[in-house]
């Protein structure tokens, strides 16, 4: 047997997921159970400790994401996953990571919504919540995966996003892809790029916590325990890391916040265009709807229509970039999301009326099937 | 760097007026009354050779605004 | 001497932002003097607080502090204590913090029994955000949200932390201080979820609200009214009535969590890492 096919495994997108975690060098999870996104929990509780790793079931999901917060700081690589509701306990302290600057990775396999809603019935309408969820302005990193060997791969990009730039990164699935078994290879360990963390150069004594160091505006982080004694506080603060509530620090803090995103999007976003040289019709998707997308793409030009796709792996920040060259090429864009709406507005306000934007939107909790966009194909050619 | 500024009177009792709120616990619970209050509240050593050392004020001092110098230690 | 705690202090941080007469400062003294009587390594000690007056104690301290949000400084504890179990532990909160909104951290923190040192400064009301009452101010307690009285009934949360599985409870006041310090130390040697009540005074709100005079008279209030469990064990009921019981009311030990965790670590010793 030679190694490729010992590492070709048919596997879970969850679990995908979950392995993708332990390569990338995770070694800290807590979580509270909740369909679909269970079984990252259950294969981390069982793998974590293997590799040195440490799981928890916490009381909840606000407990959860603290709990990670906890770990983070102490240099463990650390990850939660959960579901629509424990989306909405966790948005307090995924806050809380943002302004502090503490890495972690938050998953979140969309179910139905809102409340309660559908929990086995796939979504994709947690994407604002995604951007907005928690409160006031704040930048977030929020990508999504369309395969199981993505599943695994694009977490372990997530700990490199979100370790390069301290910042919580959303893995946000669905239930299509958590669920779906599909054969992936897993990568040789060196195979696939980790980042770690950049602590401090200096002495303790010399450590200022928040100061940026380069042009990057992400400050080094010390780890608890290594002698760095310093404050971390969920207060908007200075460089120093102490709270202050003078308006020119506040706001400091608010732009450096938002513009080490800014300056960090060449390595943040990441879309795939197919077929989009000739493309009179674009599709916009992403998640498992991009699979339903891929089949109208190939039926469309099986037939002879000019048709192409842009798949948004990134979703936060929004691709607007990618998404504007192409809309000066194509007479039409069309996306179909598993929401009411949710990602064909901001698509509307990225082109700013270039090209007619049409969505296909849904949420019962069905995949859109590569007719119904065939039929709009129809339609708008 | 010592927080503890030196008091002006010669007395076994160090004051960091700076730290100071003025509270009053100090003096109220002083058992001879070494302490009182000056004109803002703040502490003052007004009979200093009675003080014993018993450590009353210092230990209820919520600001470590008092340092009561010799004395058995606590 | 303050001299010989100064090393545990931000100094260049203080006074600290409490009313005059607040209490929570003598509380933070004892923390800091058990600590130093344990011995215990600033570097590899990590103080985490919640919200409210009480948890601004981490920003004066000098050690790895986390300032987290409300009620949720046990489940950020739980984090840092499992992910690093080398880091001694201690958590700062406050009756609102600890008893509403982490009221289901705290019960479940209690029952895993990780090696946390929790200290709860009960004041008795929300200092904060300005006098609302809590699950801990007692019946008939005037706040502005009880402008009638109280009429919920306050937790004993020592029994509560007792019946949801800490291995060790214990009570103390601001004003006996060195009982404080004590039983502080002694919830550092248990390996466990080791829970000290602290009585704090809000002259400002507490206080005024419910006209139980200045800082000092708040204080006396605490002298004359604990006793400690050794003096009570051998008091008739009678006796007993309306005294609030000091010491150590609870020690007994059991399995700690992380020490459990590392044992299913070690089977799998030969594996990636270890
Ligand atoms: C989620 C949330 N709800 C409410 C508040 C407002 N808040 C801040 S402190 C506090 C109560 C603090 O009371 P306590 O824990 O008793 O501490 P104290 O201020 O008395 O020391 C409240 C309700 C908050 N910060 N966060
Ligand atoms: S107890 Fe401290 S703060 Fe209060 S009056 Fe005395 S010295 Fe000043
Ligand atoms: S040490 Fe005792 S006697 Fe001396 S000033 Fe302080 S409280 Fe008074
Ligand atoms: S409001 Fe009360 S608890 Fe808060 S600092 Fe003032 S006295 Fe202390």
């Amino acid at each position: 047997m030679n190694v490729t096919s010992i590492n070709a495994r048919l596997m879970q997108g969850n679990q995908a997921c979950a392995e993708g975690a332990i390569y990338a060098g995770a070694r800290f999870y807590a979580g509270y159970p909740i369909t679909p996104s269970t079984e990252i929990a259950e294969v981390l509780a069982e793998r974590l400790p293997q590799v040195g790793g440490k799981f928890i079931q916490m009381e909840d999901e606000i407990a959860s994401m603290a709990a990670i917060v906890g770990a983070s700081l102490t240099g463990a690589k650390s990850m939660t996953a959960t579901s629509g509701p424990g989306f909405s306990l966790k948005q307090e302290n995924l806050g809380y990571a943002v302004l502090s600057e503490v890495p972690c990775v938050v998953v979140n396999v969309q179910r139905l919504g809102p409340s309660t809603g559908g929990p086995t019935a796939p979504s994709q309408g947690d994407i604002m919540q995604a951007r907005w969820g928690t409160h006031g302005d704040h930048p977030i990193i929020a990508v999504s995966p369309s395969s199981v060997q993505e599943c695994f791969e694009l977490t372990v990009k997530a700990f490199n996003l979100s370790e390069r730039f301290r910042i919580p990164v959303l893995m946000m699935l669905d239930e299509v892809i958590g669920h779906m078994r599909e054969r992936i290879v897993i990568p040789a360990p060196g195979e696939l790029d980790i980042f770690e963390r950049k602590t401090p150069e200096v002495a303790p004594s010399q450590y200022v916590p928040y100061e940026p160091q380069d042009d990057s505006l992400v400050p080094p982080m010390a780890n608890f325990g290594e002698g760095y004694r310093y404050h971390v506080t969920g207060l908007l603060h200075d460089d120093t890391g102490f709270p202050s509530n003078s308006p020119a620090v506040m706001g400091a803090h608010q732009d450096r916040l938002h513009e080490k995103i800014r300056r960090g999007l060449n390595e943040i976003i990441m879309v795939e265009e197919a077929e989009t040289e000739d493309a009179d019709v674009l599709l916009v998707a992403f998640g498992c709807m991009a699979r339903s997308a891929a089949r109208a793409v190939k039926e469309a030009r099986a037939k002879g229509q000019k048709v192409g796709m842009l798949r948004l792996i990134t979703i936060w920040p929004f691709p607007e970039e990618a998404l504007r060259q192409l809309a000066e090429k194509v007479k039409a864009i069309i996306v179909p999301e598993m929401n009411l709406g949710q990602v064909v507005d901001v698509v509307k306000s990225a082109v700013e009326g270039k090209v007619p934007v049409y969505g296909i939107c849904q949420a019962d909790g069905e995949i859109i099937p590569p007719e119904r966009i065939l039929e709009k194909i129809e339609e708008v050619l | 760097m010592s927080a503890v500024a030196e008091t002006t009177q010669q007395t076994p009792i160090a004051i960091n007026l700076s730290w100071c709120k003025a509270c009053g616990i100090c003096y109220a619970l002083c058992p001879v009354k070494v302490l009182g209050p000056d004109e803002l509240g703040k502490v003052t050593v007004i009979q200093a050779n009675k003080c014993t050392h018993c450590k009353i004020c210092e230990n209820h001092c919520p600001d470590y605004a008092i340092s009561v110098v010799g004395g058995k230690k606590s | 001497m303050f001299a010989e705690i100064e090393q545990y202090f931000r100094t260049e941080r203080l006074p600290h932002i409490w009313c005059p007469g607040c209490t929570n400062g003598i509380i933070v003294k004892s923390i800091v003097e058990a600590i130093q009587k344990a011995g215990l390594d600033q570097d590899k000690t990590v103080i985490v607080s919640g919200i409210g007056c009480s948890s601004r104690a981490t920003g004066y301290l000098n050690f790895n502090t986390l300032h987290t949000t409300h009620g949720r400084a046990l489940a950020f504890a739980t984090g840092v204590k499992l992910a690093n179990p080398e880091l001694n532990v201690f958590v700062i909160t406050g009756d609102g913090d600890c008893t509403s909104i982490g009221g289901n951290h705290f019960i479940h923190s209690a029952r895993r029994n990780m090696d946390l040192n929790v200290i709860l400064f009960n004041n008795n009301i929300y200092g904060m955000t300005g006098g609302q009452y809590s699950p801990m101010s007692p019946s008939g307690a005037k706040a502005t949200t009880a402008p009638y009285g109280n009429i919920e009934r306050p937790f004993d949360i020592c029994n509560l932390a007792i019946a949801s599985g800490a291995t060790y409870v214990a009570r103390g006041n601001s004003f006996n201080t060195r009982q404080l310090t004590d039983i502080i130390y002694n919830g550092i040697a248990n390996k466990g979820f080791s829970f000290v009540e602290a009585i704090a005074s809000c002259p400002v709100y507490y206080g005024r609200k419910n006209k139980l005079g200045n800082a000092a008279d708040m204080l006396k209030w605490q002298r004359d009214n604990c006793i400690t469990k050794e003096a009570a064990d051998r008091l008739p009921p009678e006796k007993k009535q309306g005294k609030i019981v000091t010491g150590i009311l609870h020690h007994e030990p059991a399995p700690e969590y992380t020490t459990e965790y590392q044992k299913i670590i070690d089977k799998f010793q030969g594996g990636e890492e270890s």
